[in-house]
């Protein structure tokens, strides 16, 4: 389904959308607030964007000093092109320690790669430990939100699901005793897992470790029990020196939810004594994006979220609705970099409002390049080219002549057309919206009447 | 009119043109008010927006190098829509040959209200307009042109188009709860997502409702031309005027 | 070839503009350093207090299961440091010296030589933190600066006890986590 009928279905529960939207609109007014309390806020935009200017610049030279650092610390890199390759990865590392259940905190790489699927297949037992995504992972569903994965589900649905699966109360929606049945069900998990795989924020160069970000803490007590620690880290996550994370930590946690910081920033630089550490590098894909120059850029990304809660297309047509791992204003701009005939409709999905691009810590020039990506989708002829109308359109506007007189005749047509026909369901405009009344003369026929 | 008064060139979008004259001759009718020798250059055309924004940018060559050759000889083009200015300014293909020419008109070419306060650096206007209004913030004016300051931004605050309102005699200015989120018109958004088109009008109707706007305005056509067929579609009782026609109005 | 080698020549082979690293200024803000970090902490769900108040708590608490690390508190303590991290399922209050401080977000500075087993002030129910009043910086660019050239296998800025808002996002604490963060400044 294309992005306007999936909208087009989310917004017929009206009243969830609107929850949906209202919801999100406060996280972004907590991130407005909390931002202006910082003086030098803008300033550290630009810094945090020119930081990435300066990895992007670089990235062969960085990765290769991040490699060696962390090599130095003890800790194990691998590299993967691809998706494939990075969930084999994985695989060998569970397989050499012969374990069949991981605990995995928040990574949107790895739902990129899909490696719960791929491990499951493989019999291994995947447990998500963020809370928002061990309830869509019951669900079987993705997160619809990089940030709050749950984002799109009310508590009344969670309480049946824990219901199901935790064997909570029937009926019990208390948000703080669901949280509850679900510690001690995570807690039993971390307890008893011999590998956790976690995501990765950030990964310095200079000094060889990563950083990972969390609120709930999943992520240290799923590596901190484990014998062995994957982190899975995308490419263009590297930062050149230890102090740029001053930059990054300031802007990170504020732009994706409001809060100052996140409450667990843990930088790993060695395993503890007899345990390993593993970090695969993950291309798939992102060095394409690289050479693409009008969308490089987008590899600047950290995944804040904020871009999602202040779109006001994101927040009435949920996660789902842009059906790629990444949803809203980046995925719209990532995605179509990954699979263009895909994708097609979500360089679409916007208004070109700018709004994405104004929240970026990273002032990603999102709304330009869901611009440049328009270009891109009509040469391929994706399902919204609507080449030869287009085409025609132009050829008139080309033309005062032809300008005029079609100008007249579509006034004309308004003014003789039975209203059931301008207002026709196939006619989208006039479904729900009325057209202007029309006037007697254009500004140009009432200026040659009377200026000149 | 003052002898050395910069020639004014009006660029008037084609929708306006088409479906809301009333505001054309407003526009015209408030720069000659003011001091400016005004001009409509005849022959022109739709800058090419709709086109490039549906993804056909590379065929609007030919209605930019006409934009550019109809505009050429004035020292000022003044346009009555923020989005349009900025297509003009931002998204015009590069046209070979005129790269002159087109540079200069990046330069010249203005949305109505930062024409009035920029150029003609006019900080108030002496009139009355006893209305409760409320203001709709254009994306491409706000964020594109900067003519307000963006809620999502860390800068001091300010609206010019509302320093202007603000001194009309018992103009009351109405406070929203979302001061600059999108009407959700978006070209051709506004066809291909009806439905998210239509929710955000709504939306954004319901916040003037809210806070009783008496008269909408903005100073984007096509915004208001979304959200006024979506209000008179559902039977509100708001109306609708350009900030072109609260103006000059006010100033008779 | 090998994945290591394509992904590397493959951002080689591009023409990329050569852009400079900016240098980060030292940022600094206004205000009295205990009063924004304990509203900070605050801000974060946690709690800043005396040693006295903490005592206070403790002694109404009656917990059984305490391991301190900070010498402030040692005569609190009712364990030993485990070998093996699993030992710490039960453990009911970690008594930890913090490095340092940040006042713009409430974040404590932690290394392995504070934790003695990483798992520690996550697997514990209840956390205290001890830290020198004297030992609070501005902003992260200081801390960062403080840590500069510290070398540990693991370090954390740690700001909060564990919390969530995945349900509906009404903000819940002691998600997988502590369930509090007591913050005493001495
Ligand atoms: S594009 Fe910018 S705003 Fe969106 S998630 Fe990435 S960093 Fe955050």
């Amino acid at each position: 389904m294309t992005h306007p009928e999936n909208a087009a279905e989310f917004l017929k529960d009206s009243q969830k959308a609107k929850w949906h939207d209202e919801t999100l609109w406060f996280v972004r007014d907590k991130r407005d607030k909390v931002s202006k309390g910082i003086p030098e806020w803008e300033q550290l935009r630009e810094l945090a964007s020119g930081i990435k200017d300066n990895v992007l610049a670089n990235l062969a030279d960085y990765l290769e000093e991040f490699e060696r650092n962390a090599t130095k610390n003890g800790i194990i890199v691998h590299w993967a092109a691809d998706s494939e390759e990075h969930n084999r990865l994985v695989l060998e590392i569970l397989q050499q320690q012969n374990c069949t259940a991981v605990v995995k905190s928040k990574s949107i790489l790895t739902e990129e790669c899909h490696l719960n699927p791929y491990l499951e297949k493989h019999g291994v037992e995947v447990v998500d430990t963020d809370l928002g995504e061990r309830i869509v992972q019951f669900l079987n569903q993705p997160p619809s939100h990089i940030v709050l994965p749950a984002i799109h589900l009310k508590k009344g649905e969670i309480s049946e699901l824990f219901h199901e699966k935790l064997n909570t109360e029937k009926g019990n929606e208390d948000p703080a005793y669901l949280t509850q049945a679900a510690r001690v069900h995570l807690r039993e998990k971390f307890f008893a897992a011999k590998v956790a795989i976690t995501g990765v924020n950030f990964g310095i160069a200079e000094t060889g470790e990563f950083i990972v970000c969390t609120n709930e803490g999943n992520a240290d007590m799923g590596v901190h029990l484990a014998q062995v620690h994957i982190a899975c880290m995308g490419i263009e996550k590297i930062l050149p020196r230890r102090k740029d994370l001053g930059v990054f930590l300031r802007l990170l946690a504020r732009s994706a939810t409001g809060q100052p910081i996140t409450n667990y920033n843990s930088h790993f630089r060695s395993p503890s004594p007899g345990k390993e550490i593993h970090i695969i590098l993950v291309d798939n894909g992102r060095t394409a994006q690289l050479a693409r120059e009008k969308f490089r850029n987008s590899l600047k990304c950290i995944r804040c979220g904020a871009c999602m809660n202040t779109c006001p297309i994101y927040r009435r047509s949920g996660g789902f609705s842009y059906n790629s791992t990444v949803p809203g204003p980046i995925g719209s701009i990532l995605s179509p970099g990954l699979d263009l005939k895909k994708h097609s409709s979500l360089p679409f999905a916007s208004t070109l409002c700018g709004s994405c691009t104004d929240v970026c810590p990273v002032k990603i020039n999102i709304h330009e390049q869901l611009y440049e990506w328009r270009q891109e989708v009509t040469k391929t002829q994706g399902e919204f080219a609507k080449g030869l109308a287009m085409k025609l359109a132009s050829g008139i506007f080309k033309s005062p002549l032809a300008y005029k007189i079609s100008g007249s005749l579509m006034r004309n047509a308004l003014k003789s057309l039975p209203n059931s026909l301008i207002y026709h369901p196939l006619n989208s405009w006039g479904k729900n919206r009325n057209l202007p009344d029309a006037p007697k003369e254009s500004f140009q026929q009432w200026y040659r009447k009377n200026r000149s | 009119m003052k002898a050395n008064s910069p020639s004014v060139a009006l660029f008037i979008p084609c929708y306006v043109d088409q479906f809301y004259p009333q505001v054309g001759i407003a526009t015209l009718e408030l720069l000659e008010k003011l001091g400016c020798k005004v001009t409509y250059p005849s022959g022109q055309t739709c800058c090419g927006q709709p086109l490039a924004n549906a993804g056909y940018a590379r065929d609007t060559v030919g209605t930019a190098t006409h934009f550019i050759e109809t505009f050429n000889d004035y020292d000022y083009v003044v346009c009555p829509s923020g989005s349009c200015t900025l297509h003009v300014k931002e998204h015009f293909p590069a046209i070979a040959g005129l790269e002159k020419e087109q540079e200069a008109l990046g330069h010249k070419i203005y949305e109505l209200i930062e024409f009035i306060t920029d150029v003609l650096k006019i900080e108030k206007l002496e009139g009355k307009f006893p209305h409760r209004v409320g203001f709709h913030s254009s994306c491409h004016g706000q964020r594109g042109l900067h003519l307000s300051s963006g809620s999502e931004l860390n800068q001091p605050p300010y609206n010019k188009a509302r320093k202007l309102l603000e001194n009309l005699a018992g103009l009351e200015w109405v406070e929203l709860s979302r001061t600059d989120e999108c009407c959700g018109f978006g070209g051709t958004f506004a066809v291909t997502e009806e439905a998210l088109s239509i929710q955000m009008g709504k939306d954004r109707l319901a916040d003037h409702l809210e806070h009783k706007t008496e008269i909408l305005t903005g100073g984007d056509m096509s915004c208001i031309m979304h959200l006024q067929g979506i209000a008179t579609r559902s039977k509100q009782e708001l109306k609708f005027l350009h900030l072109a026609e609260i103006l000059n109005q006010s100033l008779s | 070839m090998s994945s290591r080698e394509k992904i590397l020549s493959a951002i080689r082979s591009l023409t990329l503009e050569s852009k400079a690293l900016p240098d980060i200024p030292n940022f600094s803000n206004s205000g009295d350093l205990v009063e924004r970090f304990t509203q900070s902490i605050s801000g974060n769900k946690g709690e800043v207090l005396s040693k006295g108040e903490l005592e206070e708590w403790f002694s109404s608490s009656g917990f059984s299961k305490v391991i301190s690390r900070s010498s402030q508190f040692s005569e609190l303590a009712t364990l030993s440091l485990p070998e093996d991290p699993h030992a710490l399922e039960t453990l009911e209050v970690a008594i930890l010296d913090g490095q340092f401080g940040v006042a713009e977000n409430g974040a404590i500075w932690l290394e392995d030589r504070q934790l003695g087993l990483r798992a520690l002030p996550f697997a514990t129910e209840h956390l205290v933190i001890v830290l020198d009043r004297n030992l609070l910086e501005d902003t992260m660019h200081q801390g960062y600066e403080k840590i500069a050239a510290a070398h540990s296998g693991f370090g954390l800025f740690l700001a909060g006890p564990s919390k969530t808002a995945d349900i509906e996002q009404s903000l819940v604490i002691g998600a997988q986590g502590a369930k509090s963060l007591r913050v005493v400044l001495i």
